[in-house]
């Protein structure tokens, strides 16, 4: 692997993505990234989907009956209480 | 945890959760005594009331977390079913714990963790390995990092579908569809994620980069199999 960030290959430069995702660096300012669109499109395609995931992701409501389910539970529970 | 990612803790309206807007709670009251039948007082008297042992409390904390929990535990596990049992499994941690909740964090947080931990509780049970996800889930030739990906035409910024992500997530293996759900969606940091699964924060991150690069195939796919339909 080369010391020289600009010669990177895409390979290369994908594998240290994890790491330079996680400790939120400025990617753009990359030496690869700025003459590589393919990992331009790559990244563009990450961020969106993070985004999108922060964005699009539903709450869901639970079905009415679990409300009943987990009742009885706690009243079943209780009562064992009870008994001990 | 990246707290802004979290809906208020505001009881009343309910937000539609297919729409994203507020809707009349009217909409959908059952019959019978069910939390959302309740007067909706401020979450702090209800918490202390739930703690002395007051169902109607309880189940008015039923009714402002509900959604979140099982939208929660539903991301984790990607199986309805699955996802209202591990719920009620959460709220019933939640009832034998409520009256140690020292309010060290706010109760929404607390139950959220405890929600994880009950999930992650089963999926150990199930099997899946935390420890050695990055063993586990070693990628397939194709997805080794010297692949070159995509050309820019294909790229989907901008045009990622909700139904389509939704699917994909729910479609990932399990150890990514967690560490996505942790981390994108529910906004805990790697070192959160570390801590609850037991692995490296390096570990936290190869999972979820490899994560976003499955979905990104997925999403990608999903378009050319539903036209050859």
């Amino acid at each position: 692997m080369t010391d020289d960030p600009s010669k990177l290959s895409c390979q290369q430069f994908q594998a240290m993505l994890p790491e330079l995702i996680g400790t939120g660096e400025d990617i753009a300012l990359h030496p690869h990234y700025r003459s590589c669109p393919l990992c331009r499109a790559l990244l563009a395609d990450l961020e969106a989907i993070a985004e999108a995931a922060r964005q699009l992701m539903p709450i869901v409501e639970p079905p009415d009956k679990l409300w009943n389910q987990i009742e009885s539970a706690i009243q079943k529970e209780e009562n064992t209480e009870s008994r001990q | 945890m990246t707290r802004s990612r979290l809906p208020t803790q505001s009881p009343a309206p309910i937000p539609d959760p297919d729409s994203g807007r507020q809707q009349p709670q009217a909409d959908a009251l059952p019959v019978r005594l069910a939390p959302e039948n309740l007067a909706q007082p401020l979450e702090p008297t209800v918490l202390a009331l739930a703690q002395a042992g007051d169902h109607r409390a309880f189940a008015e904390l039923y009714a402002l977390h509900k959604r979140r929990i099982y939208s929660l535990c539903l991301r984790m596990v990607g199986n309805s079913g699955e996802a209202e049992d591990l719920t009620q499994e959460a709220f019933l941690q939640l009832h034998r714990k409520i009256a140690t909740f020292r309010g060290d964090s706010a109760f929404s947080t607390w139950l959220h963790r405890m929600a994880v931990n009950v999930v992650l509780m089963r999926l150990r049970k199930k099997g899946l390995s935390l420890i050695s996800l990055d063993e586990a889930m070693e990628p397939v030739s194709e997805e080794r990092p010297g692949r070159t990906f995509g050309a820019p035409d294909l790229s989907l910024a901008g045009a990622i579908d909700r139904m389509a992500l939704e699917r994909a997530v729910a479609d990932l293996p399990a150890g990514y569809r967690l560490i996505f759900v942790l981390h994108d969606i529910e906004g805990y940091e790697h070192n959160e994620i570390a801590s609850m699964l037991e692995c490296s924060i390096g570990n936290s991150k190869s999972q979820l980069h490899k994560a976003r690069l499955k979905l990104r195939d997925a999403l990608r796919t999903y378009p050319r199999q539903e036209g050859r339909r």
